[in-house]
């Protein structure tokens, strides 16, 4: 129990984090319009492609005759960008389209 | 200094993050939002490459690792996401996400195994320890089912993947879930000699559930559980974010897992179903054999005749659904609009919120296809006014116009809204053969005194009724 408590105390801060972005996350999808829906979904989706960074730390922590998490941690690199890139320019494309007004 | 740039770099990106969302969420706003979004997360990234500093001050290396990986990721991402179709778009949605899930299941693991290595010399782990390996779990057992269920999902959408249960398929998959939480407290708590093995069991089991617990969902809740996976993935890499304790993580992937969420029950919301009957999945499963009441004939009309009475008419409203997508048929329709409107004649359309795999993917359509948007109602705001229309073309949609939603309280889709077309003086229904559609219910009204069927792929049908429109205006 104390553990947790310290645990807790430690990571104030991402706490607060969590809970902030809880209500925050809400909010703004809030007032979409469904129209944007798809777009609103694909560009969700390339933000939390930010799991991109953790990749590039495990990459960049490993050993070099660490053969598995060099591996592994190639291939989250690879993965992790195919997230973010394709995500961003999928959202993009489909917004395009939305420009043209009349 | 550095690592307060990097602080730096982490702020900026999280408050992009928090901006394009919100921008996201306007059509005028909604391109630049995802740029100032995609620009944070260039600048996040791009901090931790170069300013990036362990517990022990050690800069990141590997560097030619990194890059090798980002550009492999970069160019291929970028050119599947420019090749790929209007139509195609909710599956590569699905594929990206899984992408990102797989990733974050990765990290779990190779964190995984640096643990279990430091903690074999140490002999067993203290209480930090295993609140650490509670989020390597958490991270492992979240990205996978993400990953194993947005290729499901990818697969269903393509249509290499068909619909598939068992009898017991919900106990059995409970009894998976309950199996891995339980293999995972075992794990974490008593950190047994065999670990290792045993976390490569869960990791297999949670990619077996995702398999499982998309397989049974049928295609028209498709949207719904993208959403959801999509959250998933949000709240794995927020895992990332306490493991490393990276605040630009924890924003991003707690933001999306918290707006995601959000927009699965929106959707649900729209198609008026609770959250639990989407995920026990099974929709039109098992409605396929209690059809067998007679509904009459059904009338047929030909191109030809339809153009007569679009040509004739003063008031049309067009449905499409994803028929529309898979015939391709969005630029005749768009062609048609503009020759209708030319006349004189009020064409508008109305959307229903799940037409098609995705909310909005019709809108997206049919903006590529030109047509504009103004014109383009949601359902709430166009379903009063199918009394006083002349002709209603439903272009692919099938369950979204069933009046048996409204009607048949006995019916599988019974209180899901849907567009009143049957209020409106002659239907024209576009259809390929007289099947039901995705949720395998028949629909009442293919049988109705003002519906007339055409019969045909609808990229032809609205093609020849274009041809016909051109033969007639030249008159």
């Amino acid at each position: 129990m104390e553990n947790i408590l310290n645990w807790i105390t430690a990571h104030e801060q991402m706490i607060y984090i969590v809970a902030l972005m809880i209500f925050l996350g809400i909010e703004v999808i809030g007032r979409v319009p469904s129209v944007l829906h798809t777009p609103l979904m694909s560009g969700a989706n390339a933000i939390h492609g930010v799991v991109i960074i953790g990749a590039i730390i495990v990459m960049g922590k490993a050993d070099g005759d660490n053969y598995v998490a060099l591996v592994l941690g190639f291939l989250a690199v690879i993965l992790g960008t195919l997230n973010v890139v394709g995500g961003f320019v999928v959202t993009d494309r489909m917004l395009e389209m939305f420009k043209k007004k009349k | 200094m550095e690592l307060s740039v990097l602080t730096l770099c982490y702020l900026i990106g999280s408050i992009t993050f928090i901006i394009g969302l919100k921008m996201l969420s306007n059509p005028a706003t909604a391109r630049r939002g995802n740029l100032i979004a995609a620009g944070g997360m260039t600048l996040a990234i791009a901090g931790t490459i170069f300013l990036y500093k362990d517990e022990n001050g050690n800069a990141l290396h590997n560097y030619q690792w990194i890059f090798g990986g980002l550009a492999i990721g970069g160019i291929i991402g970028t050119l599947a996401a420019k090749k790929v179709k209007m139509t195609a778009m909710p599956e590569m949605v699905s594929l990206f996400n899984g992408m990102g899930g797989a990733c974050a299941s990765l990290i779990s693991i190779t964190e995984c195994n640096r643990l279990t290595q430091s903690f074999a010399l140490a002999g067993g782990g203290d209480a930090g320890t295993r609140l650490e390996l509670l989020i390597i779990f958490a991270g492992l057992i979240i990205g996978s089912v993400s990953f194993a269920g947005s290729m499901i999902a990818y697969g269903k959408l393509n249509g290499t993947v068909k619909d598939f249960s068992f009898p017991g398929q919900h106990i059995f998959n409970l009894v998976l879930f309950f199996i891995i939480i339980a293999l995972a407290v075992y794990l974490i708590g008593w950190l047994p000699d065999n670990f290792v093995p045993l976390f490569y069991t869960v990791l297999g089991l949670s990619l077996l559930y995702g398999i499982f617990f998309v397989l049974p969902i049928g295609g028209a809740d498709m949207p719904v559980v993208i959403s959801l996976l999509n959250s998933f993935t949000g709240v794995a890499a927020a895992c990332g974010g306490f493991l490393y304790d990276n605040k630009v993580m924890l924003t991003g992937g707690i933001l999306v897992g918290a707006a995601g969420t959000l927009l699965t029950i929106l959707m649900c919301k729209a198609m008026n179903r609770s959250f639990i009957s989407v995920i026990a999945g099974g929709f039109g499963i098992e409605a396929g054999p209690a059809d067998d009441k007679d509904y009459g004939e059904h009338r047929e009309i030909n191109a030809d005749a339809a153009a007569d009475l679009l040509a004739s008419a003063h008031s049309v409203i067009i449905t499409p659904g994803y028929g529309m997508a898979v015939a391709q048929a969005q630029y005749g329709v768009a062609d048609l609009t503009r020759k209708l409107r030319d006349r004189g004649v009020d064409v508008r359309f109305g959307i229903h919120p799940v037409a098609g795999r995705l909310p909005g993917h019709m809108n997206v359509l049919l903006a590529e296809a030109k047509v504009p948007y103004d014109i383009v109602l949601e359902m709430d705001e166009i379903n009063e006014d199918f009394d006083d229309t002349d002709v209603v073309l439903v272009i692919g949609a099938n369950d979204t116009v069933n009046p048996a939603a409204s009607e048949d309280q006995g019916s599988p889709i019974a209180g899901m809204p849907v567009l009143t077309v049957w209020n409106a003086n002659n239907v024209i229904v576009f259809k390929r053969s007289m099947a039901s559609g995705y949720a395998g219910v028949q629909n009442p009204l293919f049988f109705r005194q003002n519906t007339q069927m055409l019969f045909g792929d609808a990229k032809d049908r609205v093609d020849a009724i274009n041809a016909e429109l051109a033969v007639t205006e030249k008159v």
